[in-house]
C-alpha cells in the first residue's frame, strides 16, 4: 500500500516534471511554428539564475519563480529581437539557428561559471510515507505545475491578452489591420516561452543540480513530448507527458532510469507512426 | 539528362584527393600524417550527411547516432574476432539496418522535416545516455566490456583482410582511408547519376510532384537513409580505429552539432562542400583546442549563427555563384551534379 503511494507519486512527479520542462517549448512552437533548439540551453540559464540569486542570499522561492523567468525571459526577448524575428517561415533556418545559439550559450556560461556542477539544496525537506520517505518539494512540484498550466490555461482563453495572442498566430495579417502589431506579439509570446522555461529550470535545479551541458538532458525529453501531443498546447502537453511519463517512470521504476528514458523514446517513435500529427491531431482536437 | 554523365569538375576534385593520399606522407610527419587521418574520417562522415540531407532534403540531425554505432560495432567485433575486416563490414552493416530501421517509422508514418531533424536528434541522445550506463561487468558483449562513461581502450587496428598478425602502421592507414574517401565519394557521385539518384534529388525538389508521377517517395527516402547511415558507420569505425579506442562522446550533441556544422558552412547540395566544410572547421577545432582564450563552443556556435543568416547556402555554393558572375573563358554553366 505504502509502496503503491509512492509509486504514484514518482509516476506523478514524472509526468510534473516533463510537463514543467516541455510547456515553454510546446507555446513557443504551439503558437508561433518556432522549433527552439536552445530550449535545454534556456532551462540551464534559468537553473544558472536560480542558484546565483540563491547563492547571493536571495529567498530560493523568490529566485526560483521570479529570478529565473525574468533573467530567462529577457533572455529570450533579446534572442528573438537580434536572431529569430529575420528568420520567421523558414522553419528549418530558425531551427538551424537556434541551435547554433544553443553552442553559443554553452560555451558562454562554460567560460563563465566553469565546466562543473553547481547546485542547491531541495528546501522543505522530506515526508513519511509509511515505511518510504519521499522529499517534500518534489510533491509541492506537482502543485506548482498544475498551477502554471491553470494559469496558462485562463490566460489564453480569459484574458484580452490571450485572446490578441491566439488571433495573431491565426492571422497575422488580419491581426495588424486591426491595430495589432504582430511583431510585438511574436516578441512577447517568445518571452513568456523563455520566461515559462526558465522557471522550469529553476523549480529543478534543486532535483538535479546544473551544468553548462545540462540542456542536452531535457531537450530531447521535451522535444518528444511537445511534438507528439500535437497541435493543441496545453492539452496536448499534459496528454503526452501523462502518457510519456507514466512509462518512463514505470520503466524506471522495474529497470533503470536509462531503460526509462529508451522505452519513453521508443513509446514516443511508435505513437508517431500511428498518429503522425500527434494525441490533439487525432483526440481532443478543439481543446486549446 | 542523362544517366552516368560524369562532370569535369568531380574528375579534378577526385584527382586532388589521389593526388594528396599519395604525396602527403612524404611531406608530413607521423603527427601530421595521424591528425589527417583522422580529418579524413571525419570528412567521410561529413559526405554520408551530406548526401542525406543535401540531396536527400532528410533533415537528419542524428548521424552521430550511426557513426557511433559503428564506431561501437568495429569495437565490440574487432575484440571478440580480433581482426578488423569482419568488424569493418559489421560497422557498416549495423549502423545501416539501425537507419532502415528508424526510417522505416519516419518515411512510413510521413513525419515532416522538422519532425525528423528531433527525433533523429533525440535517439542519438538517448544512445549517449544509454551507452553512459553500460559501465560494470555486466554489460559485456561476448569478450568485449562496453565501460560505460569510460570507453573502450585498446581496440585492435586495421590489419590486411586475412592476416590479424599484419597490422597497417600509420602511412598505411592513411592510405586505406583516403582510398575509402575517394571511394566514397566517387561512389555517392556515381550513386546520384543514376536514374535512383535523379529520382531522389527530384524528391527533394519537390516530393508532391514525384508522388504524383508515381514514384514510391518513401521507399526512396528510406533508401538514401539507410545508405547515409552505412557510411557514417564507415567513418564511425574508421574513427575508433584511428585512436584504438571508442567512448559514448561518439553519440553526443557536440559531435551531431559539429556534424551539421561541416554540411552548413561547406553548403548543401554539393558532396565538395561537406568535405571542404569539415576540414575547415576540424583544422578550427584543432587551433582552438590549443588555447584557451575563447570556449570552442562558444566560437562554433557563432559561426554556425552566422552561416545561417548571412551565408545561407554555404562556401561553396557561394563561391560557385560568385564564380558565375565574373565568367571566365571556359565555364561551362551547369547546375547539377554539383562539383
Amino acid at each position: 500500500m505504502d509502496l503503491a503511494a509512492v509509486l504514484t507519486l514518482e509516476i506523478l512527479n514524472g509526468i510534473a516534471s516533463l510537463a514543467l520542462i516541455s510547456i515553454g517549448l510546446a507555446i513557443i512552437f504551439g503558437m508561433m511554428r518556432v522549433i527552439n533548439l536552445a530550449h535545454g540551453e534556456f532551462l540551464m540559464l534559468g537553473g544558472y539564475a536560480a542558484i546565483v540569486a540563491t547563492n547571493h542570499g536571495v529567498n530560493i522561492w523568490f529566485s526560483m519563480l521570479v529570478v529565473a523567468p525574468v533573467v530567462v525571459g529577457i533572455i529570450g526577448v533579446i534572442a528573438e529581437r537580434a536572431i529569430i524575428r529575420f528568420l520567421y517561415g523558414r522553419m528549418i533556418d530558425t531551427l538551424l539557428a537556434t541551435w547554433g545559439l544553443s553552442l553559443f550559450f554553452i560555451g558562454a556560461v562554460t567560460t563563465i561559471f566553469g565546466n562543473t556542477v553547481a547546485g542547491i539544496g531541495a528546501p522543505l525537506g522530506s515526508i513519511a510515507v509509511g515505511r518510504y520517505t519521499i522529499s517534500l518539494y518534489r510533491v509541492v512540484l506537482i502543485g506548482i505545475t498544475a498551477i502554471i498550466l491553470a494559469v496558462i490555461f485562463v490566460v489564453l482563453r480569459r484574458t484580452r491578452l490571450g485572446l490578441i495572442a491566439r488571433a495573431t498566430m491565426e492571422n497575422p495579417d488580419m491581426a495588424a489591420a486591426l491595430g495589432v502589431s504582430p511583431a510585438r506579439v511574436y516578441a512577447t509570446t517568445f518571452g513568456v516561452g523563455a520566461a515559462l522555461t526558465g522557471v522550469a529550470g529553476g523549480l529543478l535545479a534543486p532535483i538535479s543540480g546544473i551544468l553548462p551541458t545540462v540542456g542536452a538532458a531535457y531537450v530531447a525529453k521535451a522535444f518528444i513530448t511537445v511534438i507528439s501531443g500535437g497541435t493543441a498546447i496545453l492539452a496536448g502537453t499534459v496528454a503526452a507527458s501523462g502518457l510519456f511519463g507514466s512509462v518512463g517512470q514505470l520503466l524506471t521504476y522495474f529497470t533503470t532510469p536509462v531503460i526509462g528514458e529508451a522505452g519513453l523514446l521508443a513509446a514516443a517513435i511508435l505513437l508517431l507512426r500511428l498518429l503522425p500529427h500527434g494525441i490533439t491531431g487525432k483526440f481532443f482536437r478543439r481543446s486549446l | 539528362m542523362r544517366a552516368g554523365r560524369i562532370a569535369p569538375g568531380f574528375i579534378v576534385t577526385a584527382a586532388i584527393m589521389v593526388g594528396v593520399a599519395l604525396g602527403v606522407p612524404r611531406v608530413v610527419d607521423e603527427f601530421g600524417l595521424l591528425q589527417l587521418t583522422v580529418f579524413a574520417a571525419m570528412c567521410i562522415l561529413a559526405l554520408s550527411l551530406g548526401v542525406v540531407w543535401g540531396y536527400g532534403g532528410i533533415l537528419c540531425f542524428g548521424q552521430s547516432a550511426f557513426f557511433g554505432l559503428g564506431a561501437y560495432a568495429y569495437a565490440v567485433t574487432a575484440v571478440n574476432l580480433g581482426e578488423s575486416t569482419v568488424a569493418v563490414l559489421v560497422a557498416i552493416a549495423l549502423p545501416a539496418a539501425f537507419a532502415a530501421l528508424l526510417g522505416y517509422f519516419m518515411f512510413y508514418g510521413r513525419l515532416s522535416d522538422v519532425y525528423l531533424g528531433v527525433i533523429t536528434l533525440s535517439v542519438t541522445l538517448i544512445f549517449f545516455n544509454l551507452v553512459n550506463s553500460t559501465a560494470g561487468d555486466a554489460y559485456r558483449i561476448g569478450k568485449a566490456r562496453l565501460n560505460g562513461f569510460n570507453g573502450m581502450p585498446s581496440l585492435p587496428t586495421l590489419n590486411v583482410p586475412g592476416d590479424p598478425g599484419r597490422l597497417l602502421d600509420p602511412t598505411e592507414t592513411f592510405y586505406v582511408v583516403m582510398a575509402l574517401l575517394v571511394l566514397v565519394y566517387l561512389g555517392l557521385h556515381a550513386l546520384l547519376a543514376t536514374r535512383f539518384g535523379r529520382v531522389v534529388v527530384a524528391i527533394r525538389e519537390n516530393e508532391t510532384r514525384c508522388e504524383l508521377l508515381g514514384y514510391d517517395v518513401r521507399l526512396h527516402k528510406l533508401l538514401i537513409f539507410t545508405v547515409g547511415g552505412g557510411i557514417a558507420g564507415l567513418a564511425g569505425s574508421l574513427f575508433a580505429n584511428w585512436g584504438a579506442f571508442v567512448s559514448p562522446t561518439v553519440f553526443s550533441l557536440g559531435m551531431t552539432s559539429q556534424i551539421i556544422i561541416w554540411v552548413i558552412v561547406g553548403g548543401l547540395g554539393t558532396l565538395l562542400g561537406p568535405i571542404i566544410g569539415c576540414l575547415i572547421m576540424q583544422y578550427l577545432a584543432t587551433t582552438l583546442g590549443t588555447q584557451q582564450i575563447a570556449n570552442t563552443s562558444l566560437i562554433f556556435g557563432a559561426i554556425f549563427l552566422a552561416f545561417v543568416l548571412l551565408v545561407p547556402r554555404g562556401l561553396v555554393p557561394s563561391l560557385v555563384a560568385l564564380g558565375a558572375r565574373f565568367p571566365g573563358p571556359a565555364r561551362s554553366r551547369r547546375l547539377e551534379p554539383g562539383p
